[in-house]
C-alpha cells in the first residue's frame, strides 16, 4: 500500500509515515514525473507532466485540486482525503512549486464529510502556497474541469464552451493546472521516492498503484491488475460496469481477462474513469439498472446545450420503455437514431457518456433487450437496485 | 475553415440551416447538427453569412 497506509490523518502521523515533504527545483520536479509516467486518476489519463509543463509555460499560474468526485459509485477521493488529507495536500504544493503557482484551491462536494477533515488538515500546516477550499454544488457535471473554473470565477458550476481549456485559460484566464485529488496524492509521494520507485509497480505503460472503488469498497491496487483478480471471482455476476456512469458495461466473459487499463479498456470499447468497477449479479435486470442511470444522467444535464437537454431525457424514457415496458418499435428507432444524434454536440462530455454507457448496454444485454421486446417477463426487474444513485438535487448550479 | 456552433449560446433559431444548408442540418429538437469537416472553399461565403446572421452569435468559422 503507497496511499492507504494505515498512517492516520494527522500531520505527525504522516510525517512518522512519510516523512517531511521536501521539494527539489522545478524542472526536476516536472522531469521527474514526465520519468514517472503518472497518468491522471480522475478519469481521462491524460500524462501529469505534459499538462503541468503546459501550464508552468504559462504567464502567473494557478493550481486546482479536484476532490469532487462526481461519479455516485466512487468512493476512492472521499476515502483520500479523510483518512490520507496530508498526502494531497503535499500533491496540491508540489504541484504548485513545480508550475510557479502561488495561488493553489481545493474543490469538494458541498456537504461531504470530508470537508472538516481537510480543513483541520490546513490548519496544521504551514504551507508556501495558500489553498483555498471551495464548496461545489453535488451535481453530476459540477466537477467537470471547465466547470470548477467557471464556480471559482463567477460562482456557477456550470461547464463553460471549450477552447480555451483551463490549462490554456482558466481561472481569473490564467493557466489552470486542474489535478485529481488521487493524482496529487501520487505526486506527493514521487516528490519523495522518485520515479524508479513509482515504476517499479504496476502496468509498464500505466505504472504505480491506482484507487479502484469495487461495488462501493475503496482498494488499492497496482495497474494493470485483471478484473477477475479484483472481483475475486466473476461467477454469479452477468455483468460489470466499468469506470462510472460515463463508462461501460462489460459482459461477464469479456471480463475475464480484461486488465484495468487505459489501454485495454479504449481496446474494449470502455473507459477507465476514475477506477469504478461494480459487478451485476444475475438475478438483476442489466436494462432496468441503465434505465435508472440514464433518467439520472438526464436530470444532472446543466440545461444549457440542446442536443444534450432535450436528447438526455429522449434516451432515457426509451430505455424506460425498453426494461418496463409499454414497448413499440418506433421506440428502437427513435432510441437508435438519438443515440446517433445526440454525442459530440455539448459544450462538455456530458451527452457523449450517457450516450456510451447506453449503446454499451444495448450491447452486453442484447438477449435482454430481444426478450424484453418479445414481451417475456424478467425477473430481474424485481431486484434490487444495484447502481447507486444519490438523492436528487435541488437543483441550483451555484 | 471549420463551422462550429457554441451549444450554449445556440437556442435553435435555425437560421444556420436556411442559410447553409449543405453543411448544417437541424436535429428534432431545432438544433444544428453541423458536419465537422474542413469546409469546402466555394462554402465560404455563404458560412460567413449563416455566422453573421446567428441571432445568439452561436456560430464561428474557425481557422485550423
Amino acid at each position: 500500500m503507497r496511499l492507504l497506509t494505515d498512517a492516520g490523518p494527522s500531520l505527525a502521523a504522516h510525517q512518522a509515515c512519510h516523512g517531511q515533504l521536501r521539494l527539489a527545483n522545478r524542472q526536476a520536479i516536472i522531469d521527474e514525473v514526465d520519468h514517472s509516467g503518472l497518468l491522471g486518476r480522475g478519469g481521462a489519463g491524460f500524462p501529469t507532466a505534459r499538462k503541468m509543463r503546459t501550464v508552468a509555460a504559462g504567464s502567473k499560474p494557478v493550481v486546482l485540486g479536484n476532490g469532487c468526485e462526481g461519479e455516485p459509485a466512487s468512493g476512492k477521493d472521499h476515502r483520500l482525503l479523510s483518512s490520507h488529507p496530508h498526502l494531497v495536500l503535499d500533491g496540491l504544493q508540489a504541484a504548485a512549486h513545480a508550475v510557479g503557482a502561488t495561488e493553489a484551491h481545493l474543490a469538494l462536494h458541498r456537504g461531504s464529510a470530508a470537508l472538516p477533515l481537510v480543513r483541520k488538515a490546513l490548519a496544521e500546516r504551514r504551507d508556501v502556497v495558500q489553498v483555498t477550499v471551495h464548496e461545489v454544488p453535488p451535481r453530476y457535471v459540477s466537477s467537470e474541469e471547465s466547470a470548477l473554473v467557471n464556480l471559482v470565477n463567477t460562482g456557477e458550476a456550470r461547464p463553460t464552451f471549450t477552447p480555451p481549456r483551463p490549462f490554456e485559460q482558466g481561472i481569473r484566464r490564467r493557466p489552470t493546472l486542474i489535478n485529481n485529488v488521487e493524482t496529487l496524492a501520487h505526486l506527493g509521494l514521487i516528490v519523495r521516492h522518485g520515479a524508479d520507485w513509482f515504476r517499479s509497480v504496476g502496468d509498464p505503460e500505466e505504472p504505480g498503484t491506482q484507487l479502484i472503488t469495487v461495488s462501493g469498497t475503496v482498494v488499492e491496487v497496482p495497474t494493470g491488475t485483471t478484473l477477475k483478480a479484483l472481483l475475486g471471482k466473476l461467477s454469479g455476476l452477468q455483468a460489470v460496469l466499468v469506470g462510472g456512469y460515463f463508462g461501460t458495461w462489460v459482459s461477464a466473459a469479456q471480463a475475464h481477462d480484461l486488465t484495468l487499463t487505459h489501454r485495454d479498456l479504449r481496446a474494449a470499447g470502455g473507459a477507465l474513469g476514475a477506477g469504478i468497477v461494480v459487478g451485476l449479479p444475475e438475478a438483476s435486470c442489466g436494462l432496468l439498472e441503465t434505465a435508472r442511470v440514464a433518467a439520472y444522467l438526464a436530470s444532472e444535464n446543466a440545461h444549457q446545450c440542446g442536443p444534450c437537454f432535450n436528447g438526455l431525457p429522449a434516451i432515457a424514457s426509451a430505455v424506460k420503455a425498453l426494461a418496463l415496458g409499454p414497448w413499440d418499435d418506433a421506440t428502437m428507432s427513435d432510441l437508435d437514431r438519438w443515440l446517433n444524434v445526440v454525442p459530440g454536440r455539448g459544450a462538455c462530455r456530458h451527452p457523449d457518456g450517457a450516450v456510451r454507457f447506453v449503446w454499451s448496454a444495448l450491447s452486453v444485454f442484447a438477449e435482454d433487450v430481444a426478450r424484453h421486446r418479445a414481451g417475456q417477463p424478467c425477473a430481474g426487474i424485481q431486484a434490487p437496485p444495484v447502481l447507486p444513485l444519490p438523492r436528487p438535487t435541488s437543483g441550483g448550479w451555484r | 475553415m471549420r463551422v462550429r456552433v457554441n451549444p450554449i449560446d445556440c437556442t435553435a433559431h435555425g437560421l444556420c440551416a436556411e442559410l447553409l444548408p449543405e453543411w448544417i442540418s437541424l436535429d428534432e429538437w431545432g438544433y444544428p447538427a453541423i458536419d465537422d469537416q474542413p469546409l469546402p472553399a466555394q462554402l465560404v461565403r455563404n458560412a460567413r453569412r449563416a455566422a453573421a446572421a446567428c441571432p445568439t452569435l452561436a456560430l464561428r468559422l474557425e481557422r485550423e
